[in-house]
């Protein structure tokens, strides 16, 4: 366990080490950004500019600036939003961050585990129907765009059933069904061709022929025995996967009127506010970096083989 | 000595994009209750598909087509998977050929042999981990008790190998089907787990059927042989009748291709390859590989025939209006010695040697 310690504190020094480098290279990548802060700039006199740029520190050189940022980022400063109201960026995250985060973690969640049980019955019946069906779903899934899934989902559920509220946050469970599920159904479709792929491979292998052999009904085997050794190759797409859809679910967001982070992320692109484009790109990557460690732990978990490659050599 | 175990007239086939291939074309075999059965043949000769139907784990594409596989008077054709399930690993068990592969990698071997106790018996966790602790320390896994907690990455596939002979005795099955098991060990763990084999039998009454290609194997483990071709049993006896008094032209083949200490220059090899069983041949599978055939071979399959009450072999051969022919010099020397000896009274391969 010592070892474990140490090469999870290993881990972090390189999380901390990449997060460093991506502000780095995004603080200067952003200052290449074509225009200004100031969206009325011709309405505005030289004067003023100077006087404005002065406030925010924006006179300064590139790499004064960049020393100053570093600093703040540093003490958890990451500055104050040039357009909302002057909000500090950690409160303006902090209080958008969350609707992201929630319905990112449970269409991962419904999504994945929806898709691993439809992976297994396909593979189980492999070559019948059911197997036909479950494929021809998941490439359904997989193909329409989840903002055409999200309108079709509030047509059906919010317009003519009335079941749910068509684009509402209000940050209750019942409000966020709907943008779930159209944010579950690509994890969902991709876990279950992967794991189908997997069962097919592992259910052919001899450990379960011997499991058979021990008197297990093919079902017991192929939940005892069977998925979780599917699972392995599987969690090596989950990260990136959990990571797209908490970042990646902007038009989702929009359509149902979710203050999320992405569309927070778009407008402080458009308008060069300088703090919030770092704001959300460091909290992006912190949620990357911190995905890929959960993965990786995670595959210890589910192998024996890989916890003790890193026991012993981390 | 009574049958535990009666095939009769067992037909097998898998659908292949090619056609039906048939597999098991007749098979015909006992075993009784505490003897070990070892069914020799080379690849593709029907050897594990015999076995896997008896488990009735063959592959969705196979199909029993006719025949009775009779375990203890019940024929295991007809049963339900339900009742197989309650069948494999309590009554009829299995070892298999790779170590390396057989045993769940994500799950730490003390539960892998705990779970046919759990299964089958009703145990509770602790029991079964107790019996399961008894079991390996009877196979022979050194420290087992601080091991049970370890996953098969960490054992050696020997060690592997006792794990797995673990499994199939949990039960005390009263059939132990081992298929191939040491085909995948290196030389010196073979010995090492057939020794152990040999010793489990004597301690547990549990009949044995051994799968093998390797005759050197048989002659150390088995009371009496069935070798089979192209689906077929060609010949069935004792170990000493079927080492040194073979009749049939295979078991010549087989024997001769045996390297011995006093093999010289080049090894013996049976010329050709097995039939293509998608399109049997007419008359005796063998016949196209046998410089011993006759024209009958090439129209009628030939019958078995009787040579004594333990003894019998397929071949027209023995049909009384075949010639004599001389078999091959080696074989010729073995059979003077089975004379001999079966004259002065005394068995030929005491200990298992050849």
């Amino acid at each position: 366990m010592k070892s474990y310690g140490k090469y999870l504190a290993k881990r972090l020094f390189y999380m901390l080490l990449t997060l460093f480098l991506i502000a780095s290279i995004t603080f200067f990548l952003m200052k290449l950004l074509p225009g200004t802060p100031y969206t009325n700039q011709d309405k505005l006199s030289e004067e003023q500019i100077y006087i404005m740029n002065e406030q925010y520190g924006l006179n300064d050189p590139v790499p004064v600036q960049y020393l100053r940022y570093m600093g703040g980022l540093v003490t958890g400063d990451l500055g104050t939003s040039f357009q909302f109201d002057n909000t500090p960026v950690t409160q303006l995250l902090s209080t958008r961050v969350g609707p992201s985060l929630q319905l990112g973690a449970q269409a991962v969640l419904i999504g994945t585990i929806l898709g691993i049980v439809l992976g297994v019955i396909a593979a189980m019946k492999q070559n019948t129907w059911v197997d036909t069906a479950a494929t021809f779903t998941a490439i359904i899934g997989r193909s329409i765009p989840n903002f055409v899934i999200a309108v079709l989902l509030q047509l059906v559920f919010g317009v003519y059933l009335k079941w749910f509220p068509i684009a509402l946050w209000d940050g209750g469970f019942r409000s966020s069904i709907l943008p779930t599920i159209a944010l579950a159904i690509s994890p969902l479709a991709d876990s279950a061709r992967f794991i189908r792929t997997e069962m097919v491979d592992v259910l052919s292998s001899d450990y379960i022929e011997l499991a058979r052999a021990k008197g297990l009904s093919r079902w017991a085997v192929a939940f005892k025995h069977g998925v979780r050794n599917a699972l392995i190759p599987l969690v090596t797409i989950l990260g990136p996967m959990a990571v797209a859809l908490m970042t990646g679910s902007m038009v989702v967001e929009n359509i149902f009127a979710i203050p999320g982070i992405g569309e927070q992320f778009v407008k402080s692109i458009t308008t060069n506010d300088y703090p919030t484009i770092m704001g959300v790109t460091i909290l992006y990557s912190a949620m990357l970096v911190f995905i890929i460690l959960v993965v990786d732990i995670l595959y210890g978990v589910i192998d024996p083989r890989i916890r003790v490659s890193n026991e012993r050599g981390e | 000595m009574s049958n535990i175990l009666e095939v009769k007239d067992l037909n097998i086939t898998f659908d292949t994009f090619a056609g039906k291939v048939q597999a098991i074309r007749g098979v015909n075999f006992d075993l009784k209750k505490g003897e070990t059965l070892a069914i020799v043949g080379e690849s593709g000769s029907g050897k594990s598909v015999t076995t896997r139907s008896i488990m009735r784990l063959l592959s969705q594409n196979a199909n029993i087509e006719k025949g009775e596989i009779l375990f203890n008077g019940q024929d295991l054709v007809k049963k339900s998977e339900k009742d197989m399930q309650g069948i494999r690993g309590k009554e009829i068990a299995m070892i298999f050929q790779d170590p390396m592969t057989s045993l769940n990698p994500t799950t730490t071997i003390g539960k892998q042999v705990a779970e046919p106790l759990r299964i089958h018996q009703n145990m509770n966790k602790e029991e079964a981990h107790a019996r399961a602790l008894k079991l390996l320390e009877l196979v022979g896994l050194p420290n087992a008790k601080n091991r049970m907690k370890q996953y098969p990455h960490q054992f050696s596939g020997g060690q592997r190998q006792r794990i797995v002979i673990a499994i199939a005795l949990a039960c005390s099955p009263e059939i132990l089907i081992a298929d191939e098991p040491t085909t995948a060990l290196d030389v010196t763990i073979q010995a090492q787990i057939l020794e152990l084999m040999k010793q489990l039998q004597s301690k547990i009454d549990t009949s044995i059927i051994f799968i093998t290609h390797d005759l050197g194997v048989v002659a150390n483990v088995a009371d009496r042989v069935a070798v089979m071709y192209a689906g077929k049993i060609v010949e069935v006896g004792t170990v000493d009748e079927i080492f040194y008094n073979p009749q049939h032209p295979y078991t010549w083949g087989l024997l001769a291709s045996m390297p011995t200490l006093e093999t010289e220059g080049s090894l013996y090899a049976i010329p050709g390859t097995p039939p293509d069983l998608l399109d049997p041949p007419k008359g005796d599978a063998f016949a196209p590989r046998n410089a011993y055939a006759m024209k009958i071979d090439t129209e009628y399959e030939p019958p078995m025939f009787k040579i004594s009450d333990t003894h019998y072999a397929a071949t027209w051969l023995l049909h009384e209006d075949a010639p004599a022919v001389e078999p091959p010099a080696e074989i010729k020397a073995r059979q003077e010695l089975f004379k001999k000896r079966y004259a002065e009274g005394h068995p030929v391969a005491e200990g298992g040697t050849v």
